[in-house]
């Protein structure tokens, strides 16, 4: 995901040396006119924990966040806690979400960004590992 | 040793029609001097952002110049914050650091380390200048040639410390007034009013 990106040149790349910075970046780029989404992991949105609150939920942001769903299985139980705890941690800031695993899956996208700009709010993508062939470590936030 | 309200003074007088993105103590003495309150926004309710939702608006806006007046203990919690701005290199940014080695809004505990030279860090970072004032007749003399100089640049200002006896200023109401800001932003950057409600506030 991360490489088609960099390799669409419509879309500007901001590397963020944390995941805390992606939503406030965002803000920043919004309040200017442009239309800018992050990437991020599922253990990165937690440390961005302040920033979804008080720059996300708290201004009314229309915010599509696409979170690499780290760990996460179709066959159960998961060691890694950063799965378990993704949808939990999302129903508890009330943040909406779709679940992408398979091509089957992206017409879930535009709906993402219809509701983020019906609600004023930002709406979380989770993609799932085994959609994600290359499970980018590259953190960002980028606009077009 | 400088004071905020001398600071702010002279850093108003050289903005323009600047945009000014603010946090902490910096907030009460920027919004009682601006005389542009749509280019003014607050960042009361996030911690250590500001220069972050700054970048942001300076990379949407690049004809637009953009002032972060920022805190050193806010600099310190979103540390990597230098690093991502060096990367980005906006030409329209500077970042003013105001530096009184303490958390005051939560009763003035001192930061972890009051020795750091946050210029001397901007400039190991790759901000394209780095500039420390501890005396307001030098900040104001230098002032103008610094903003004519490209960005990325910091400032940093040593100013005297003002601890809140009372806790921070972190009402409901200034939570609530900080949405409705980057609304008026927006609305003045790009000529559309077109973002609604949404969020706990309106």
């Amino acid at each position: 995901m991360y490489k088609a990106l960099v390799d669409e040149p419509s879309i500007t790349i901001v590397p963020v040396a944390r995941e805390g910075e992606a939503i406030p970046v965002a803000a920043g780029l919004f309040i200017a006119g442009q239309n800018p989404i992050i990437s991020i992991q599922n253990a990165g949105l937690y440390e961005a924990g302040d920033s979804l609150r008080g720059l996300a939920l708290g201004i009314g942001l229309p915010l599509v966040m696409f979170i690499g769903y780290r760990g996460h299985n179709r066959k159960g139980d998961t060691p890694d806690s950063a799965a378990k705890f993704l949808e939990p941690y999302l129903h508890m800031w009330r943040v909406e979400h779709f679940v992408v695993e398979s091509d089957d899956d992206l017409d879930r996208v535009p709906l993402a960004f219809d509701l983020a700009k019906k609600t004023n709010q930002p709406v979380a993508v989770a993609i799932g590992t085994e959609y994600a062939k290359v499970d980018s470590e590259a953190e960002g936030s980028e606009q077009e | 040793m400088i004071t905020y309200a001398d600071a702010c003074r002279v850093i108003n007088e050289s903005r323009g029609e600047a945009v000014s993105v603010s946090t902490m103590t910096q907030i009460k003495y920027w919004n009682a001097i601006s005389q542009e309150p749509d280019l003014d926004i607050s960042i009361g309710n996030a911690m250590s952002k500001a220069s972050s939702v700054a970048l942001g608006v300076a990379l949407g806006d690049e004809d637009r110049t953009v002032f972060c007046l920022d805190s050193e203990g806010s600099l310190l919690m979103n540390f990597g914050t230098l690093a991502t701005i060096a990367g980005m290199a906006p030409k329209n940014f500077y970042h003013f650091v105001f530096n009184n080695g303490i958390y005051a809004v939560t009763g003035g505990q001192p930061v972890p380390a009051p020795g750091v030279e946050y210029s001397k860090v901007a400039e190991a970072c790759g901000y394209a200048s780095a500039y420390r004032f501890d005396d307001i007749e030098s900040l104001d003399s230098e002032l103008p040639d610094i903003l004519g100089s490209p960005g990325p640049v910091l400032i940093e200002i040593i100013v005297k410390a003002e601890p809140q006896g009372e806790g921070a200023d972190q009402t409901w109401e200034s939570n609530a007034a900080m949405p409705l800001q980057l609304r008026a932003l927006r609305k003045r950057l790009t000529g559309t009013d077109d973002w609604g409600p949404g969020g706990p506030f309106i």
